[in-house]
């Protein structure tokens, strides 16, 4: 079991990776990429959110600056797109890092509302420095690397790979124990001499770079991006935390499987006729029913599932 | 400074004062649930959007004056946030779970069902209620007929004022002088205090949150003469009532219309001299800036001079 356990990841990781060539469909495969998209972006909030417990409602700010990154890359300074996903990983740090500073004085729910407001003022920034984000018009990506999406598949399957890596790795190293310190109390944290708020800020550039990091390949990925798909609240902000809250909050596939989840659900509900302009009032009834009986999302309440299927089996 | 400067000025200062009233009704909303509750109900802006459909729709059906429509759209309002806290709220804040965040994220829940359910049903066009007063106004001109500057008053953005000005004060009756009142205010200061006194914490909590959402569901009747209704409309609504509280300092009411005003005014002097997209970005200036220098809200600031109790 533990041996099964160890490699998992991998296991996974390879079947992924042999999946393009047995022949899937053009939409099966976009929907692939957006899964693992959602997961990297999933995994990288629960690192923030779930370990570290500081709950962002703002992280389509790092998406969005990381989507425009590679967006101005390409229309202001003529380069490829791609460029923009090692370049974001500077910007996004350097705004996460004013962001921390402002934001992470606050605690709780109260960093949740910061973190929303800065999302939003992202957006309104962006409709409104025309010269540098064409604004409402948005960026068109025209040239497209590849006609393809076999290979955006593997660029964002190697993306989330590392990003699980990296998040066990940090997780189970002495930082991830000053996380969930961090987390459980954090004023008791302090009083041990955890320097709380630079774990905080840690934990917050670590995980607006993976996000950003999503998002430049989001501008590559989808070649046109504006103000309002990119910096959206509900779209992504709010999507990114159901994804962990249904997945399960604080563990490793957690964020896999939410998104497996929410991206099925999304595209089933769009694809029924009357009900698509509804897809909000969905997700919004989901996240509720989930926060009243699964508060620890599928993995995080995994005991308390296996008993009801049991009940359900011997009655 | 030349006298069409000044009038600019003064104008602006004028229209955002009117501007800061209306903000306060909402802040205090949402100050009055942190204090009792200690939950940021992010559905805030939602629930005032509810009310201005409510409003809209009983303009629409049956002529009625939305600054009447205040009578039925806020204890209308009143019941929903008693529903909402009731089977949705008070379930939630029992359960055990890793993230104490869980309530807030529950009340983005309610929001977006709300402002999704809004669009099903009403469309996401714009609306108004086109009262004939809506374009009157008075003019400084009409009383001091030699006055070397002009400026006007509108009849709505007046009428609107004086209204969230009277349900301040009633409200402020409420909660000095009447039971209910007391008893929310003691469980604000120290649930576990009002408790043992033999206040029924569970039943003020529910009052509160009904009580708060009848007050966002009057500004929403007191706004709809003056402003435009779509359904995506609660976010930002829900930002300014954040802000408002951080600015006033939270769970104090006094705290919240100084915060209001402040709002108001500002966001109407970025809107003049920057542009009229960034009075947003204006409103995080100030929540920033808030957050830096006055931690601990207006209201802290007047504490320090003795001013405040």
């Amino acid at each position: 079991m533990g041996q099964m356990k160890r490699y998992a990841p991998l296991a996974i990781l390879g079947l992924l990776a042999i999946l393009p060539l047995v022949g899937l469909s053009t939409y099966a495969l976009h929907i692939l990429i957006m899964v693992i998209m959602w997961s990297v972006i999933g995994m990288a909030w629960n690192l923030l959110g779930g370990y570290c417990g500081q709950v962002s409602f703002g992280h389509a700010a790092f998406f969005g600056v990381g989507a425009y990154t590679a967006g101005i890359v390409y229309s202001k300074g003529g380069a490829s797109a791609w460029w923009g996903m090692p370049l974001s990983i500077v910007f996004v740090s350097a705004f996460a890092m004013v962001i921390g500073f402002i934001c992470l004085r606050l605690r709780g729910p109260f960093f949740a509302l910061a973190t929303l407001a800065i999302g939003v003022i992202l957006r309104v920034t962006a409709e409104n420095l025309t010269g540098l984000t064409d604004g409402d018009l948005g960026i068109m990506i025209r040239e497209r690397t590849w006609v393809e999406k076999t290979w955006y598949f593997y660029v964002i399957l190697i993306l989330a790979a590392i990003t699980f890596y990296l998040v066990k790795k940090v997780i189970e190293s002495r930082l991830g124990y000053y996380f969930v310190a961090v987390r459980e109390d954090q004023d008791a944290a302090e009083s041990l001499g955890i320097n709380t708020t630079l774990y905080k800020t840690i934990a917050l550039c670590l995980s607006a770079v993976f996000t950003g990091l999503a998002g430049a390949f989001y501008t590559n990925y989808m070649g046109y991006i504006d103000p309002k798909v990119v910096f959206a609240l509900h779209d992504i902000s709010i999507v990114t935390i159901m994804i962990v809250m249904i997945g399960g909050v604080a563990t490793f596939w957690g964020p896999v499987i939410g998104s497996v989840i929410m991206v099925l659900l999304a595209e089933v509900i769009r694809s029924i006729p009357k009900l698509g302009a509804a897809h909000h009032t969905f997700f919004g009834i989901l996240l509720i029913v989930i926060i009243i009986f699964l508060p620890n999302g599928i993995m995080g309440d995994m005991p308390k599932l296996r008993r009801i299927l049991r009940m359900g089996k011997s009655s | 400074m030349s006298s069409p400067q000044l009038e600019v000025l003064l104008q602006t200062l004028i229209s955002g004062l009117l501007l800061g009233g209306l903000y306060a009704l909402i802040g205090i909303g949402m100050t009055l649930i942190m204090g009792v509750m200690k939950i940021i109900n992010l559905a805030h802006g939602e629930l005032m959007m509810v009310a201005m459909y409510i409003a809209y729709g009983l303009f629409t059906l049956f002529h009625l004056d939305p600054y009447l429509a205040v009578f039925i759209a806020a204890p209308a309002l009143f019941i929903l946030g008693v529903l909402l806290q009731k089977f949705l709220i008070n379930p939630v804040l029992k359960v055990d779970s890793i993230l104490p965040e869980n309530q807030v994220i529950l009340t983005v829940g309610i929001g977006m069902v709300l402002a999704n359910l809004a669009t099903v049903f009403f469309t996401s066009d714009y609306r108004s209620t086109p009262v004939d007063y809506a374009t009157k106004a008075w003019y400084l001109s009409d009383f001091w007929k030699s006055s070397p500057i002009e400026l006007s008053l509108s009849y709505a953005w007046s009428m609107s004022f004086l209204i969230a000005v009277a349900i301040t004060i009633a409200l402020w009756f409420f909660l000095a002088r009447t039971d209910t009142g007391k008893s929310i205010r003691a469980t604000a200061q120290d649930n576990d205090a009002a408790l043992l006194m033999g206040v029924n914490v569970g039943k003020m909590r529910v009052i509160t949150f009904g009580l708060g959402s009848a007050l966002v569901g009057a500004a929403g009747c007191l706004f709809i003469p003056i402003y435009y209704l779509y359904p995506d409309l609660g976010g930002q609504f829900t930002l300014i009532a954040f802000v408002i509280t951080i600015l006033g300092g939270l769970g104090s009411t006094v705290g919240a219309i100084i915060g209001g005003l402040i709002l108001g005014v500002f966001e109407s002097l970025t809107a003049t001299y920057v542009g009229m997209g960034w009075a947003p970005v204006g409103r995080f200036v100030i929540f920033v800036a808030a957050l830096i220098f006055i931690p601990g809200g207006v209201v802290s600031l007047l504490r320090r001079q003795k001013w405040g109790k």
